[in-house]
């Protein structure tokens, strides 16, 4: 055995009736090493998990060797006495009880009486070599988010944990925590202690392990240096086949750290309630729901259409509260009809017209508009979005489908949009264009615009987003990975 | 420790008040009274409170009680006993063993505990009319009424009228102190307060859910059995219907003295409060000369006021906790 290998795992299998969820597994985590594990829903990750930490057994013919002693299986206890603790997503902290009790909950096993003071000086030899200043007097309930969970990894600290298995810790922290937790880790790293770190957020991954297993439908694909691994192939690795084109320019597109606009608590009886989400410059967020689900009732109310009984609307930092559609206009934050022929465009009119509409500023010097600017500007966009018209002065009413919505994209991407709404935006568009309509939005994006995309298209979603939401009867019933869902799997989930 | 400031502070003003329209009310006599009587709610409190501490409730306590104390009072009348020692512990071990049936039920049926409780509230106390007709038990040996009498300390009042602070209420006081000595420095109340806060995580602990759940409902049984004993003590008579149908000033004044429904939080200090709250309501609308119909209603108003007090509270927390 390897010097430098905690655990090693061979030939680990579970089957359930005749559902494979792990076959012929061989795992190896080294000493001090953060591992990272990724793969899609039901590729065996918790499966994985439960074996490691005794909760279920796996098939006879395993091996776990734990630093050198081989097991068959472990029982929850015998994984706690050998080290190896886990933190789930949901922390499995006791929010009434303080601190110190938390970390230090495991005594309460072995002993009848508690000896508070005697905890108390050892919990805090614990946190000062960490250099956490947590008050353990603190109910855990009181604490934020990311105080918690440091709580829940120093309690496996203080219980000697050797592998300490993070499963989705980041799933509710902000950006700034998640650095935090990570120097945390590392920090931890040094003294010896291995992580295994779950989570679908590939960059995450990247940025903190140092190798990562790969798990699909069961079995592992392989493990691999981070150095030699990027967002692409991962993703690639995870499902199985090659990413479409679009798909790959999405996973390598760098997402920018900050928040351009955060929705909280949004409701508005009927239709829907307690929306929250967050959106980043460079970010596609998809909302996908079935029709009635409230999707375009909220997306209106972020807009200044439809507005809220309740809750909060931070842009660029700062709350707003918009009264209407010119507002909203105003600030940048642009809504693309689901209608387009009757929202979305003047179909009597020009094409030259109906791009000019929004672009007026732009175009008129002292209040006029000249008639040959606007044609000039409507060329342009012509050439720029690939509208094909007989001429920029023919009638949209006269334009393909296809056509018509780059028209309306066309007016509201050249007025310099900091947010985007699309909302259903290839409805009514052949096949053949929409690839084109994709690459355009995509193309804007890519300049630091957020971008809201709502469909009830599962395959458009998972092919054009970077996070997806699902809305049902006006909840935000799932937040999820594109890579982390199968088209079936999406079009289950949406189904009433 | 803000429930407990709270509730001393309404105390403290109530008492004020019921002082103002009867000044009878701040007299030894009637404060050693007030306690008497309320010693056996008092200690019911103290079962109710670890219960609900562990994320349950108990409803069947008064019907535990009540076969205890009808048990001991069938071996006293037979003149079986002659101890008054051996006659406090009869009660206790019925109780014991009733809480333990509880706690079993409400394991293996993984149904929540108030409806289990309610059902064993019917059973327990079904069976025992059943089996009894309902008799009454009373003439009770004279070493079962020299220890009622007791007092701890004597006074003699203006009419001439010797009143005292009863053993009862050391008694209530001295089994407040054990439990809180077991909900604070014992690792199984610990593990109470624990499984309240969450019950996987005290799953995933490794802890023994099923001993968490003797313990909680066979100590509140042990304890309403103990009760039935002070309640027996003070009536000198035997009555299956007088102990059931007060379930609801149990949880009121355990709610009162800031036990949450939701269970993970409640202290011992404030359900004694919480119940001497109710003492000095009850009390105090008695001195005012108010009709006793309207005690049930002014119970229940304060009680929808304390139970709305602490679901705001806990809506607030929730929403900052989610901000961040």
């Amino acid at each position: 055995m390897h010097q430098d290998v905690l655990i090693s795992l061979r030939n680990v299998s579970k089957y359930y009736g005749g559902v494979v969820a792990l076959k012929n597994l061989d795992l190896d985590v080294y000493k001090g090493e953060i591992h990272g594990i990724v793969g899609e829903n039901g590729a065996g990750k918790s499966t994985l998990v439960k074996i490691l930490t005794g909760v279920i057994r796996p098939e006879p013919g395993a091996e776990i060797n734990i630093e050198g002693e081989i097991f068959s299986s472990l029982t929850p206890f015998l994984a706690y006495q050998k080290g190896i603790h886990v933190v789930h997503q949901d922390l499995s902290l006791f929010p009434n009880l303080t601190v110190l009790e938390n970390i230090t909950i495991h005594t309460y096993l072995k002993s009848f009486l508690v000896n508070t003071r005697k905890l108390r000086k050892m919990a805090r030899v614990v946190l000062e070599n960490l250099g956490i200043n947590i008050d353990l007097n603190t109910r855990v309930g009181d604490l934020p988010l990311a105080d918690q969970e440091i709580v829940a990894i120093c309690r496996a600290i203080f219980g000697e944990a050797k592998l300490i298995i993070l499963d989705e810790p980041t799933a509710s922290l902000t950006s700034k925590d998640v650095s935090r937790l990570f120097e945390f880790m590392r920090e931890l790293q040094k003294k010896g202690i291995s992580f295994i770190f779950i989570s679908h957020r590939l960059d995450e991954v990247l940025e903190i392990c140092q190798r990562i297993t790969v798990l699909r439908d069961g079995i592992s694909v392989g493990t691999f240096a981070r150095e030699e691994m990027n967002k692409e192939k991962l993703i690639e690795l995870m499902i199985g086949k090659k990413l479409s084109k679009i798909q790959k320019e999405r996973s390598s597109c760098g997402i920018d750290d900050e928040v351009i606009l955060e929705v909280k608590n949004l409701s508005k009886h009927p239709e829907f309630s307690n929306i929250s989400f967050t959106l980043r410059r460079g970010e596609i967020l998809g909302i996908i729901g079935p029709r009635g689900s409230g999707r375009t009732e909220m997306a209106l109310s972020l807009i200044g259409l439809n507005p809220p009984d309740f809750g909060e609307i931070w842009f660029e930092g700062k709350k707003i509260k918009i009264k209407d559609y010119k507002e909203a206009v105003n600030l940048g934050i642009f809504y693309i009809p689901e209608n387009r022929l009757t929202q979305g465009l003047v179909l009597d009119q020009s094409l030259a017209y109906n791009i000019a509409i929004t672009n007026l500023k732009k175009l008129s010097r002292r209040g006029y508009v000249s008639a040959k600017g606007i044609v000039d500007f409507a060329r342009q966009a012509i050439e720029i979005f690939k509208i094909k018209s007989p001429s920029p002065v023919v009638p949209v009413r006269m334009l393909s489908g296809g056509n018509q919505q780059r028209v309306v994209l066309a007016k509201w991407i050249l007025a310099a949009p900091k947010v985007l709404i699309l909302d259903s935006p290839t409805a009514g568009v052949d096949v053949g264009a929409r690839e084109a309509i994709y690459r355009l939005i995509h193309e804007i994006v890519q300049k630091g615009i957020g971008c809201i995309w709502i469909s009830d298209e599962a395959s458009e979603i998972l092919n054009n987003c970077d996070r997806l939401l699902v809305m049902k009867h006006g909840r935000i019933i799932g937040e999820y990975f594109p890579y982390q869902l199968s088209e079936e799997e999406l079009n289950e989930i949406i189904k009433e | 420790m803000k429930v407990e400031l709270y509730l001393l502070v309404v105390l403290i003003a109530l008492s004020l008040v019921f002082y103002f329209f009867n000044p009878k009310f701040f007299s030894l006599e009637n404060i050693f009274d007030m306690l008497r009587n309320n010693a056996f709610l008092g200690i019911m409190v103290l079962g109710e409170l670890v219960v609900l501490i562990s994320g349950g409730i108990d409803v069947s306590l008064t019907a535990i009680a009540t076969v205890a104390q009808y048990i001991m009072g069938i071996l006293l009348v037979q003149n079986y006993l002659n101890n008054i020692l051996v006659t406090m512990l009869i009660p206790v071990a019925v109780g014991l063993v009733l809480g333990i049936v509880n706690a079993i039920f409400i394991y293996y049926s993984r149904v929540h505990p108030v409806i289990i409780t309610i059902s064993t509230l019917n059973i327990f106390y079904g069976l025992l009319i059943f089996l009894t007709q309902g008799k009454w038990l009373y003439r009770f040996p004279s070493f079962f009424r020299r220890f009622s009498k007791i007092n701890i300390i004597t006074l003699v009042n203006q009419k001439g009228v010797p009143y005292g602070l009863s053993i009862f209420v050391i008694l209530w006081f001295s089994l407040a102190i054990l439990t809180w000595i077991i909900l604070s420095y014992f690792s199984i109340g610990r593990k109470v307060y624990a499984l309240g806060g969450n019950q996987e995580a005290a799953r995933r602990a490794g802890f023994s859910v099923f001993k968490i759940y003797i313990f909680t409902y066979g100590y509140a049984g042990a304890l309403a059995g103990f009760a039935s004993f002070v309640q027996a003590q003070l009536s000198q008579i035997i009555q299956p219907n007088a102990i059931v149908g007060r379930e609801l000033d149990i949880l009121a004044a355990a709610i009162l003295g800031g036990a949450s429904i939701f269970g993970g939080s409640g202290t011992v200090l404030g359900v004694v409060l919480g119940t001497i709250l109710i003492a000095i309501i009850r009390n105090g609308l008695i001195l005012m000369r108010i009709s006793s119909y309207w005690h049930e209603l002014v119970i229940g108003v304060l009680f929808v006021i304390a139970a709305s007090i602490v679901l705001l509270r806990r809506r607030q927390k929730r929403r900052k906790v989610v901000y961040q």
